[in-house]
């Protein structure tokens, strides 16, 4: 199985990796997957006082797709309002890298991270959890 | 150096270019059938399935007439087990083998279960060696059969088969041992070792795909199995077909040159091995799996921890190898057998196999060694584990949502 064009460059050249300061209230951080799994992702946000997304970093341990999937999310995220970001749909991440269907857990877990994050910036700030979808994995 | 770089010789390797030269006769002039009594076409092929078969049996230490050519490994581990349990039925109905045998021998043991025999499945040690009190312990009246590959696929341990066969025979039960990895690489000697069934392929010692062997002792005991295929009573009855006469002349030049050449071979690639595992222990969280004292030579698997194994290999750009990490799998489920050595699944999911060959260089080997830092760095830098661990963060402590 071949990797699509667009996997191989995120995964080559992966944009926003690194962290941002998890303490701080305007940073949302969401880990998602499990070592034993073979996926882990972490996605986190910068949102500022009209809730756009400023900033957005990852780290992922997992295969190509995984490590492609959150870095799209990243680049999808910056300049978004969270409610735009909400709406992120995992098959858009399949899409867009035109994933094989063996891999399309990778997108839900980039799915999940997004969501995640945006669940700790929500209650970092006081504000209600969004209730999710229990994931499809 | 040409890229990209084969290191995946446990996969399958590439034909030895005399293995080809000397097939190449045998699909035009020399085509007959080997069962062709009666003429020049028929003899002349039945000449290269002998000469073949010599080879074969000198390699192992056995007989010609104790060679039954088959379609490789798989087909001899399938005819062994399941022909055993069919010839032997009147004897027991029980078969002992190990949880990291080779998916041809476990799965002809459930099958065998479904027949209605019993099959003991062996936990191994963290070494991946069977316990031979365990083995001693699960053997019943009723063991017709003890199944224990020579040397494993994926790590490379060297299963103590003299042992092994010992405890077999002790309790009046045959030996058989799946030896698809091991023969032609390491010293393999059927009578030293008490082995009673052996299944070989050409394609893991730089023959052809599609052809293997299944010996079958004639002397002390005089073994028999129960054909599997059903035809014209090729090979002594045990399995009809036409012979692939010039995959089988493939298989025996192969064998040929793995006696000749096996000594030094060993010797090179166990030390290009070191070198490699050596290097590559440098890096920090590199875990080497499987006995080290006892396994084969040109074998290292070594676990990165906090790398994923897959998205390393793609890292690993014109290095092809294999990992024990199942991604695409529905399950993801890492490989079965680091798994039965205890190591923790992320572990599991963090091991690179490098198989190097007859055409393995030094060379190479450096390329590889710079190639796997290199990606194993950059995959941390990626990696969230990786930070957490360098913040003394404990992976355990945190709850992971499993999916």
């Amino acid at each position: 199985m071949a990797y699509s064009d667009k996997v191989i460059d995120h995964y080559t050249n992966p944009r926003n990796v690194g962290t941002l300061d998890k303490s701080s209230h305007k940073v949302g951080t969401g880990l998602v997957g499990a070592p034993e799994c073979g996926d882990v992702m972490r996605l986190q946000i910068e949102v500022d006082d009209n809730n756009v997304i400023t900033d957005a970093k990852f780290k992922t341990f997992g295969c190509g797709s995984a490590i492609a999937s959150s870095s799209l999310a990243t680049e999808w995220l910056k300049g978004r309002s969270i409610d735009d970001a909400m709406a992120i749909d995992n098959m858009d991440i399949v899409e867009e890298l035109a994933l094989p269907p063996v891999k399309i857990h990778c997108s839900v877990l980039a799915e999940d991270a997004i969501k995640a994050a945006i669940n700790d910036y929500r209650v970092k700030n006081g504000l209600e959890p969004i209730e999710l979808e229990k994931s499809h994995h | 150096m040409n890229l990209p770089i084969y290191l995946d010789n446990n996969a399958t390797t590439p034909m030895d270019p005399r293995v080809l030269e000397a097939m190449i006769p045998y699909f035009t002039q020399k085509f007959g059938n080997a069962a062709s009594r009666n003429h020049h076409f028929g003899w002349v092929a039945e000449e290269g399935v002998d000469y073949a078969r010599e080879q074969v049996a000198k390699l192992i230490g056995a007989t010609e007439k104790e060679i039954i050519f088959t379609s490789g490994a798989t087909e001899s581990d399938n005819l062994a087990i399941k022909g055993v349990f069919e010839m032997y039925k009147d004897k027991g109905n029980h078969i002992i083998t190990a949880v990291t045998e080779h998916k041809a021998v476990l799965d002809a043991c459930k099958h065998v279960e479904k027949l209605g025999g019993k099959v003991t499945y062996l936990p191994v040690k963290e070494d991946g060696l069977v316990d031979l009190e365990l083995l001693e312990q699960s053997m019943t009246p009723e063991t017709i059969l003890v199944s224990i590959m020579y040397g494993n696929n994926e790590i490379g341990v060297i299963q103590p088969v003299k042992e092994i066969a010992a405890i077999a025979h002790k309790h009046g039960a045959l030996f058989m041992t799946d030896a698809t990895q091991a023969v032609g690489k390491i010293p393999v000697d059927v009578n030293a070792d008490g082995i009673d069934l052996l299944a070989l392929s050409a394609h893991k010692m730089y023959g052809p795909k599609g052809v293997g062997a299944l010996y079958v002792r004639r002397k002390g005991p005089r073994v028999k199995v129960t054909a599997q295929m059903d035809g014209g009573g090729h090979e002594r009855g045990m399995r009809s077909g036409t012979l692939n006469v010039p995959g089988i002349v493939g298989l025996g030049k192969a064998c040929e040159l793995a006696r000749l050449e096996m000594d030094s071979e060993a010797q090179r690639l166990s030390a290009l091995r070191d070198r490699l595992e050596a290097s590559l222990s440098e890096l920090e969280e590199s875990y080497v799996n499987g006995n080290v004292q006892h396994r084969l030579p040109h074998v290292a698997n070594i676990s990165f921890k906090y790398v994923e194994g897959e998205g390393l290999m793609m890292a690993m750009k014109d290095l092809a190898v294999s990992s024990g990490s199942a991604c695409t799998s529905a399950s993801l489920e890492p490989s079965y057998v680091l798994k039965s050595l205890g190591l923790s699944d992320d572990l599991a999911h963090s091991s690179i196999r490098f198989g190097l060959g007859r055409f393995t260089t030094d060379e190479e080997v450096d390329y590889a060694i710079e190639v796997t830092k290199k990606a194993v760095t950059h995959l941390r830098e990626l990696s969230p584990l990786w930070e957490m661990f360098k913040e003394g963060i404990d992976l355990n402590s945190i709850e992971w949502a499993e999916h």
